[in-house]
């Protein structure tokens, strides 16, 4: 077997043998040092943004992957540590991914168990008329459903914390993604997402619930170990229908810009954190959202309906023209090619 | 002399090859010396043993591990021993 030549020790502990090199310090440190460090730091995250108080009810958005997966972990170790008196909660949505989210979701029943922490699952066919995620890209194609997915997960996660009387959601979110985040603000324009888009507790107009991030300064890389070294139950297939280009290209950029600059994902996230964005004369800032509610289901929206139900809408509209091109008779045989001839009209 | 290899695949690179999250391997130094080191073990599992096409979810710009991908070398992180350097003994 090919082994390790003799070499230095742990930079914090000067007895066991380096299993890592921290991204953030460059330190090689053991793996008992870096459950340390790692933990502690999450810890001083959620202290200095008090993120929660004794006896508040929190949920944790499980999706049985890496991130969730040792953010549960984490969140259950050092709320017995250091008695944040928390009510943790698993949240999980089922989106109907045939292939993705019926297998993450096992993984999700089984951190329940080993985690010994109660478990809600809310799905999309549920909430939303019936369309699961694999029945909108059937309807739609494979283009634009993450439009679709993200504005119903958002809603979802509400909804699933809102039945369990909590207005507490954590997210897996960490400063990888965040860096990239940042960058794809930047490189669209968006603005307005780049002023908040750092924050690690997000309170908007469009959602009763606050959502916060206590994994923000965790790198990838860390959390990935931190799931292998605690051999932590995690599932790591993709979503299928995620191509996410955009997202994609601006990791690749970033983690390209690490190599030549090991600091630039804490860089990216100070810059995102530091701005101050000057807001162009009057007129755009008095345009102030007015909370409202959604006619038909009652969900906060600034609009007559929110972004869920009129994206139902144009689903349910090219549902029902489905179903009469079907029930014509005598074309049984061009079935699927009518359909498909009547969604290319289709636009929402 | 060859070298006995046990490849673990895992967080979803074992797509890249044949959905195969262990492969037990020998492989000897192609300059015919005592150096073989892991990039001579990229190499060979990118050109005999990945059966995806898509090459650059695994190895970008010739043979270089694509930045993101972890590489453990006996359960250590491989950035502490040199990476793709590292000297494989037998």
């Amino acid at each position: 077997m090919p082994s390790l030549p003799l070499q230095s020790l742990c930079e914090l502990c000067s007895a066991q043998k380096p299993s890592l090199r921290r991204p953030k310090t460059g330190q090689k440190i053991c793996q008992q040092c870096f459950f340390h460090v790692f933990e502690t730091e999450i810890h001083n995250t959620i202290t200095a943004a008090s993120l929660f108080h004794p006896g508040e009810r929190v949920a944790i958005g499980a999706s049985g992957g890496k991130d969730s997966t040792v953010l549960a972990h984490v969140m259950k170790t050092l709320n017995e540590r250091y008695s944040y008196g928390v009510d943790f909660v698993l949240l999980s949505i089922d989106e109907g991914i045939r292939g993705y989210r019926d297998d993450s979701l096992e993984t999700v029943k089984r951190n329940q168990q080993q985690y010994s922490l109660p478990l809600k699952i809310v799905s999309y066919k549920d909430l939303y008329d019936g369309w699961s995620m694999d029945n909108i890209v059937a309807q739609i194609g494979s283009k634009n459903n993450c439009t679709y997915c993200g504005v119903f997960r958002r809603q979802a996660l509400d909804r699933g914390a809102q039945m369990l009387g909590i207005n507490h959601v954590l997210t897996g979110h960490n400063a990888d993604d965040m860096a990239e985040t940042v960058l794809m603000n930047i490189l669209r324009g968006d603005t307005a997402r780049l002023d908040r888009c750092t924050e690690i507790i997000t309170q908007s107009a469009e959602s009763p619930i606050k959502r916060s991030k206590p994994l923000k300064f965790a790198y990838e890389k860390e959390i990935v170990l931190y799931a292998h070294y605690k051999k932590l139950d995690y599932f790591s297939t993709e979503c299928t229908y995620s191509p996410e280009a955009f997202r994609g290209t601006a990791r690749t950029l970033i983690k390209n810009l690490e190599t030549v600059r090991s600091s630039a994902i804490i860089d990216i996230i100070h810059s995102g954190e530091t701005f101050a964005l000057q807001r162009r004369g009057g007129k755009n800032q008095a345009k102030k959202l007015v909370a409202g509610v959604c006619e038909r289901c009652g969900y906060i929206s600034s609009n007559k309906l929110c972004k869920a139900c009129v994206l139902l809408d144009g689903l349910n509209a090219g549902r029902a023209a489905v179903q009469i091109s079907l029930e014509k008779p005598g074309d049984q045989d061009d079935g699927a090619a009518l359909v498909r001839k009547q969604l290319e009209h289709l636009s929402f | 002399m060859a070298v006995p290899f046990t490849v673990e695949f895992s967080g979803g690179l074992e797509i890249l090859f044949g959905g195969e999250r262990v492969m037990k391997l020998s492989l000897a130094s192609p300059r015919d010396d005592d150096n073989l080191t892991i990039a001579d073990l990229v190499k060979h599992l990118c050109d005999e043993k990945m059966t995806d096409s898509r090459r650059d979810m695994f190895v970008i710009e010739g043979y270089n591990v694509r930045p993101g991908i972890l590489v453990l070398i006996n359960d250590a992180d491989w950035e502490l021993e040199g990476e793709a350097d590292f000297r494989a003994v037998g």
